[in-house]
């Protein structure tokens, strides 16, 4: 079957080295060009285009994938200044209503201090009166009763009766005194 | 013990024509353009056939070599470079994937052929030279007249620049064919020296050792090569069409 291209040698003479064996060059030559044109056209036409179409899809998905990546950093940074903005808002609100109520309070407590104290005050007055009033009421008897028992002592004493008068200006004496 | 030259024999498998005197046939060299073709395709077209958002392991090595290949232009030709795309992406699978299928034992190395390499090679040139004259019209030739140089020694700078110019295809195919050539000769020398001492009883078999771990070592090196070859192959090609991209240096 398969025959070596250099038995034509003559002679029996050693053959020709084989890539130097110009038999062969022209079938070399012709199948070369065959298959290196097939493979061309089908490098040209077919597989760069597939390879370079699965290569830029793919870029192309990196690169969508990446700016939709910042668009959504992008909204999620807004909403979280616009949570701080209102987390602000409501605090500085809190504030606000927090002095205002406090403010409130004080000065109500400020005025039922002050109406309690002049009640207080009044009826501290009062009492004052009272006991005053009381205290002379007390006296004046000190002075009926103090006449009244010098007068049943001297009569113990002495046997009888001292003038009324006598006992009541001795019993201012002594309480003057 | 096999001679370590045969595996770059050109076997005719079938007769297809006749052409002035030339003989066409389907050879295994052939078959291996077809397999190289058919992988491509495979891991290319195959492996992104579910054009996933998270790659699997397949469609990962087809994005990775297409984002490789990419950049490569784009750094050393610029934005405008990527008008190759096409051909250096074609380039370089085509090279890189002929140099890995070569590594399998039993299997041809389609780039171990000078006749590839330099087709390849001068197709790079002739895209140069066409693509450069068409864009640049004879403002191309600016190339070989760098800025700067004093007019006394003008005349000898311009010879050695369109002299390099014209061993580009030289040094751009064989360097490849001859990496290939090289890596898969040496494996061979040493995966021969593994079976001829294994035959020479005890002794030979612990002496065998040493060729096997130095195959095992050569093997990974040469992976390497194929690979590095690919790349340079593909680098090159993006150095030369920024020549005709950008002549004025």
């Amino acid at each position: 079957m398969a025959t070596s291209a250099h038995t034509s040698a003559p002679g029996g003479a050693k053959p020709p080295f084989p890539p130097f064996n110009k038999d062969t060059f022209a079938s070399q030559l012709v199948w070369l060009a065959i298959f290196f044109v097939a493979l061309y056209v089908l490098m040209w036409k077919v597989a760069i285009p597939r390879i370079g179409g699965i290569v830029e899809a793919r870029r192309e998905r990196v690169e969508g994938d990446l700016t939709e990546a910042a668009r959504l950093k992008e909204q999620s940074d807004a909403a979280l200044k616009a949570y701080e903005q209102s987390l602000a808002d409501a605090r500085a609100r809190a504030q606000a209503l927090a002095n205002e109520t406090r403010d409130r309070l004080n000065a109500e407590a400020e005025e039922r201090r002050k109406k309690l104290e002049a009640e207080l005050n009044a009826r501290l007055a009062d009492a004052e009166k009272t006991i005053a009033a009381t205290k002379a009421a007390a006296m004046a008897n000190v002075r009926g009763i103090a006449t009244e028992t010098a007068g049943a002592i001297v009569q113990r004493l002495v046997g009888a009766a001292p003038a009324a008068k006598t006992v009541e200006d001795a019993v201012s004496d002594v309480l003057k005194g | 013990m096999a001679d370590p030259i045969s595996q770059f024999e050109i076997k005719n498998l079938v007769k297809i024509a006749e052409i002035g005197g030339s003989e066409i046939h389907f050879t295994n060299s052939a078959l291996f353009m077809a397999i190289t073709v058919v992988g491509i395709w495979a891991l290319l077209v195959g492996g992104t056939s579910a054009r996933a958002l998270i790659p699997g392991r397949l469609q990962s090595i087809a994005e990775l070599s297409y984002e490789f290949v990419a950049n490569t232009i784009q750094s050393t030709a610029g934005k405008e470079g990527m008008r190759f795309f096409p051909l250096v992406f074609t380039l370089f699978m085509f090279i890189l994937v002929a140099n890995m299928i070569g590594l399998v034992p039993g299997t041809f190395t389609v780039t171990s052929h000078i006749v590839v390499t330099a087709s390849l090679a001068l197709l790079v040139f002739f895209t140069v030279i066409f693509y450069g004259l068409y864009k640049h019209g004879l403002g191309f030739f600016r190339l070989f007249v760098p800025h700067g140089i004093p007019i006394y020694i003008l005349p000898l700078i311009v010879f050695i620049e369109v002299l390099s110019f014209l061993s580009r295809p030289i040094s751009h195919s064989v360097r490849l064919f001859a990496n290939m050539l090289a890596g898969h000769i040496t494996l061979k020398v040493f995966a021969g020296f593994v079976t001829l001492l294994g035959g020479l009883g005890i002794a030979g078999v612990i002496g065998a050792a040493l060729p096997l771990i130095l195959v095992v070592a050569l093997t990974a090196l040469e992976l390497l090569v194929a690979f590095l070859q690919a790349y340079v192959f593909a680098i090159l090609t993006c150095i030369y069409l920024n020549d005709a991209i950008h002549p004025g240096h």
